[in-house]
């Protein structure tokens, strides 16, 4: 490889992936990091290969080897966007927690769903489940593998406007308490201004990259939101900042 | 009773152990016209395991696995939609089949027999088959159990947690071209399916996890196979049929039974 040696806190790193699906360029020299104890947040329209960089991220799709680098030994927690449950599978949340190669105790399975704050549901089907129960416990099963870094795809989809707070406020508070490196996709720009260390903007190339306030204002974001999106940001920040100026009692969003 | 009814009963309980577990993927995985193509392709198999002179059932499941393969290479080339096809490969292998039988007119062939089965023409050799066989499917179904299931649930998500998807999803076809072959015997080509799904969807009110929903399908294609073999004995009427009908009954009044999973009507229900 031709890259630096990387730091200590590097956990995963795209270096330059090109990635095509049917002849069509998805990916164009995307490159991304990802640290222990940051959260980085995907942002791009619908169709800007968001997904497709996670799933080569994961291995799902295969990439060059070079292209992709992972700390030796890094423990990948995957929560996909989607997981479509049919009712004619039946399916408690324990089971789910188990399924795969986890073999975890009762105890463990537990503790997790403590965590993300949904062990009351222990025995119920899956199917009943709310979209942010859903979401909890997919978390919940990632947690199990014990990874360094979670890998979440439109984490809040399905899940109602408050939901999707604490879910994001959740996230942030499990990262802090077990240090895991955080990539998140979302369209969902008001949250995830509030609730990242570090904005990657990408519509097959990565447009710009850096501290929330710092791509909002960038002009290649601008024109892919478009301003009435950006100028709403703008006014989301000043209130936050506001609250924060005012002793913090405002949530973090 | 006669000899010849143990050996059928035999070899039905057999094949209803393991077409129970095995038709639950194919329930789960909605694979129940992929099956169907399959079956139907088994006949193309019987013929020509007849033209080589071969054994019917490497035939079966040599012709069931290639189907297989088609179609899930044509599948990814995405060019026609998925139930085209399967309705291409399954009505155009069992014709194809058909007629390369009506060709081999010297040979004396009981088309009904492999069209719905001729459970009563059942040897003790074909039980033994039916046993051997019968466990290596449950014994390579158990050790893929865990990953088979998560990669039912979420494909990607097995990807990621690095199982060999495409070669699971290979050897479940396979086994499944043997369950076909050997349920054939019992219930024919045409109704091969509905012993993978009968007992599958019956065992679905009953149960709270998929390892239960597994040995209930088995369960359910026990008591089938039992009471369709009676009624074929004491009311003469045509054996696969009967088995096919008396699953249907169960699956019938396990719709009245509440079902175990709370608030939801799991068959009929909205995704």
């Amino acid at each position: 490889m031709t890259v630096a040696i990387p730091s200590e806190s590097l956990l995963l790193a795209a270096r330059k992936v090109d990635f095509h699906i049917g002849g069509r360029k998805i990916l164009d020299q995307v490159s991304l990091e990802v640290h222990a104890k940051e959260i980085v947040t995907l942002v791009g329209p619908n169709g800007a290969g968001k997904t497709t960089l996670l799933k080569v991220l994961l291995g799902i799709h295969s990439a060059p080897a070079t292209s992709v680098w992972r700390k030796p030994r890094l423990r990948l927690g995957y929560v996909p966007q989607n997981i479509p449950i049919d009712s004619i599978m039946p399916l408690t949340v324990s089971r789910f927690l188990q399924l795969g190669m986890h073999r975890e105790s009762v105890t463990t399975i537990k503790d997790s769903l403590e965590l993300t704050g949904v062990a009351h549901l222990f025995d119920a089907p899956v199917h009943g489940l709310s979209g942010g129960e859903f979401k909890r416990m997919v978390l919940a099963r990632a947690m199990l593998g014990k990874p360094d870094m979670l890998v979440l795809d439109e984490p809040v989809q399905g899940v109602d406007y408050s939901g999707e707070l604490e879910l994001y406020q959740l996230i942030g508070t499990l990262r802090d308490r077990f240090g895991w490196g955080v990539l998140l996709v979302s369209h969902d720009l008001h949250i995830v201004m509030g609730a990242t260390d570090r904005v990657v903007c990408l519509n097959h190339h990565v447009c710009c990259t850096g501290k929330p306030g710092h791509v909002s204002n960038h002009p290649e974001f601008r024109e892919l939101f478009g301003d009435p999106v950006v100028r709403s940001l703008a006014l989301y920040h000043h209130h936050h900042h506001g609250c924060d100026a005012n002793g913090g009692h405002g949530t973090q969003t | 009773m006669a000899d010849f009814m143990l050996w059928s009963w035999l070899a039905g309980l057999g094949v209803a152990g393991v077409s129970g577990p095995l038709g639950c993927f194919v329930v789960w995985r909605r694979m129940a016209y992929f099956g169907d193509t399959m079956a139907h392709g088994a006949l193309l198999g019987v013929a020509m395991g007849l033209m080589l002179h071969t054994n019917l059932t490497m035939g079966v499941m040599v012709v069931s696995s290639v189907i297989a393969l088609v179609l899930l290479l044509l599948q990814r080339k995405q060019t026609l939609s998925g139930d085209t096809l399967l309705g291409i490969l399954s009505h155009g292998t069992l014709s194809l089949g058909l007629v390369v039988l009506g060709f081999m007119s010297q040979v004396r062939i009981d088309l009904m027999g492999y069209l719905f089965g001729d459970i009563l023409a059942v040897s003790v050799a074909d039980v033994i088959g039916i046993t051997v066989g019968g466990s290596l499917v449950l014994l390579i179904l158990t050790k893929l159990w865990n990953p088979l299931l998560l990669m039912t649930i979420h494909e990607d998500l097995a990807r990621a947690e690095g199982y060999p998807v495409d070669r699971i999803h290979l050897i479940f076809m396979l086994l499944i071209a043997m369950v076909i072959a050997m349920t054939m015997k019992i219930v024919g080509v045409l109704l091969v399916t509905s012993m993978l799904i009968i007992p599958a969807a019956a065992a679905r009110n009953l149960v709270r996890s998929p390892e239960t929903m597994a040995v209930a399908a088995a369960l359910i294609g026990m008591v089938s196979v039992t009471l369709g073999l009676a009624a074929s004995f004491y009311l003469d009427t045509p054996s696969g049929p009967s088995i096919v009908v008396a699953a249907l009954i169960t699956f019938l009044l396990s719709l009245s039974i509440p079902p175990m999973m709370g608030r939801h009507r799991t068959l009929f229900a909205k995704r």
